[in-house]
């Protein structure tokens, strides 16, 4: 059996993780496997596993674990790898600042205040789900409006449902899985509504979370107000055309829960207050083909940095971002990059957002656009094929030092195009 | 029997084998499936051919669960079950009320409405 109680505290450490997520762990395991000894990770939560504990599809760990699994199959996985290798636990923890020499202020029920100092820190916070205000609804402030994910922990860890009859704002791939669980619990859900002329999740999901269900999908829909009292009553929804909405064809749909499902933003409030450098399309920090930030010794990643779709990709950045925060802690730190990546046609952002050409990297990128038969440029100095690309699933590159060879200049636009 | 004359028919499947997504297309005479393209690995061949046919899937919900860390224990089929059962084997399970502490993998639900597929637990439940 699993315990996850917080261990004992030591007063330094070389590196402390914050987070204890996918990305936490990953960093943890990253940062041992480079050298360092003593190595913490602090997360507010009872138990470790972030947001994986509460997501019970499966759909996980293909990449990572060659097998798919469920998130709590994930996580508990990870942890076990995390205990094994006498990491430090540090649950019902909260991270409330860090100072400029990585002193990190710890604070928790059980042990008060604690100041600890760290050679490296990783900033492994995750993402934050955006709420009504991110998008101005208008109507009345309800009981019954939620976000997704508050509604997926409600219902798969507190045993607690949001209503009887849902609408979903949003085809994220939160909002798709929300619409098959409430499904199965019981919820009649009316409709899914996506501003957007695409979806915004995993195809996947929208097979095996709408379809199976017969859950129509309305695209180009939006929800332009809220009736109700104390508790909601209806929505009015309209087809929009770019983003204003068409009232002559609204319509009133009776409901008892809206669920918006309409993206994460990097957790970032630590990041800010270190005044860190911030990519403004990622609204994560920058960082370099090392996870390092801005600042000296901090490192970041997960959906700190940008959200990610796949675990899988989180665990392989953040096992690299804790095996530099390990060298960093051990004064062993690889020479710096030389090469800035500048996204260009259909490129929203890369990240690392620099590389160095004498190493491998993995840069991922997302597009705005879908696009088909496409060819992935790095400059003049590379290209692949792509058979297809969607603004829901992240894009990834190998970059091998082969291809920089002949190549001199200091940044490399990189161009989702179609193929001639 | 196929003879030369008769054109197969096509349907279109979205493969959920894996996070790429590849679209599938089904050649089928007369109830038989002769041809699956659009798939990048085999198991979209398989998945392509079985959707065709029977389609199934992997059921994850949650039991009720007394004495545990959270009131809801995370659990999955252990292998896919016929589509059309999903609703079956959740109401099935929603008379269950487990005890903690339970470990990743315990039977919660043997031989599923019959299937021969094993409900299991998808993580330790520590006592609170
Ligand atoms: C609904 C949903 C479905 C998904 N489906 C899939 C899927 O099918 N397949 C797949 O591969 N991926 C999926 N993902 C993506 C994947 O789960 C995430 O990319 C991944 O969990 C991100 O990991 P993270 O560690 O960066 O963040 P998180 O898991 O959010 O972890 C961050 C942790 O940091 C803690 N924390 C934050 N601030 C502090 C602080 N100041 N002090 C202490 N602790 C702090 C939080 O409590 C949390 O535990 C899904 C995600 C969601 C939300
Ligand atoms: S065909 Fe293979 S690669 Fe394509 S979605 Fe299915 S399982 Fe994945």
């Amino acid at each position: 059996m699993l315990i996850t109680n917080p261990k004992h505290l030591k007063p330094d450490y070389d590196v402390v993780v914050v987070g204890g997520g996918p990305a936490g762990m990953g960093a943890a395991i990253g940062a041992k496997e480079s050298g360092a000894e003593r190595v913490l990770v602090v997360d507010r939560e009872k138990e470790a596993g972030g947001v994986l504990l509460q997501c019970i599809h499966p759909g996980f760990g293909l990449h990572h674990f060659k097998e798919e699994l469920t998130g709590p199959e994930y996580a508990q996985r990870y942890l076990e790898q995390v205990l094994d290798q006498d990491i430090d636990l540090a649950t019902d923890s909260y991270v409330l600042d860090l100072d400029r020499d990585n002193r990190v202020k710890l604070m928790s029920g059980q042990a008060g205040v604690n100041v600890l100092s760290s050679k490296a820190v990783v900033l492994a916070m995750g993402a934050r789900e955006r709420t009504r205000g991110a998008i101005r609804t208008p109507g009345t402030r309800v009981s019954g409006v939620l976000t997704a994910g508050l509604a997926q922990r409600f219902v798969n860890m507190m045993g607690l449902l949001p209503g009887n009859r849902a609408v979903i704002l949003g085809s994220g791939d939160i909002g798709l899985i929300m619409a098959r669980r409430l499904t199965l619990e019981g919820v009649e859900v009316v409709g899914v509504y996506e501003i957007m002329p695409h979806a915004n999740g995993l195809n996947r999901n929208i097979v095996q979370c709408l379809h199976d269900f017969d859950i129509p999908l309305h695209l180009s829909t939006t929800v332009v107000d809220i009736h109700g009292g104390d508790r909601l009553e209806a929505v009015t929804v309209a087809p929009v055309d770019g983003f204003t909405p068409d009232m002559s064809r609204s319509q009133r749909i009776p409901c008892d829960t809206l669920l918006l499902s309409i993206g994460l933003i990097p957790d970032n409030e630590l990041a800010r207050q270190l005044n860190l450098r911030f990519d403004p399309v990622t609204s994560g920090p920058l960082v370099a083909s090392t996870m390092e930030t801005s600042k000296d010794g901090v490192f970041a990643c997960g959906n700190t940095v940008h959200i990610h779709d796949l675990v899988d990709f989180v665990s392989q950045e953040s096992e690299l971002a804790g095996r530099n925060a390990g060298l960093y802690a051990r004064g062993q730190q690889p020479p710096p990059d030389n090469i800035r990546l500048i996204p260009g046609e259909n490129v929203a952002y890369c990240v690392p957002q620099t590389i160095s050409s004498d190493r491998d990297h993995t840069v991922y990128m997302r597009v705005r656009q879908p696009m088909e038969n496409c060819l992935l440029r790095l400059g003049d100095v590379y290209e692949k094929k792509i058979r297809f690309v969607l603004p829901a699933e992240m894009v990834n590159i190998k970059v091998r030092p082969k291809f920089l060879q002949q190549f001199h200049g200091d940044s490399l636009r990189v161009d989702i195009a179609p193929q001639q | 029997m196929t003879t030369a004359t008769q054109q197969p028919e096509t349907t279109h499947y979205l493969c959920i084998g894996c996070p790429m997504g590849c679209r599938l297309e089904v050649d089928d005479i007369e109830g038989e499936v002769v041809e699956v393209r659009g798939n990048s690995c085999r198991r979209g061949d398989a998945y392509g051919r079985q959707e065709h046919v029977a389609p199934k899937r992997m059921v994850t919900t949650t039991v009720r669960v007394e004495n545990g860390r959270w009131a809801r224990l995370p659990v999955k089929t252990r292998d896919a079950i016929p589509k059309e059962l999903m609703g079956a084997l959740c109401d099935a399970l929603h008379t269950l009320t487990l005890q903690a502490p339970i470990s990743m993998g315990d039977v919660v639900l043997g031989n599923a409405l019959d299937t021969g597929v094993d409900v299991v637990a998808s993580r330790d439940m520590p006592v609170e």
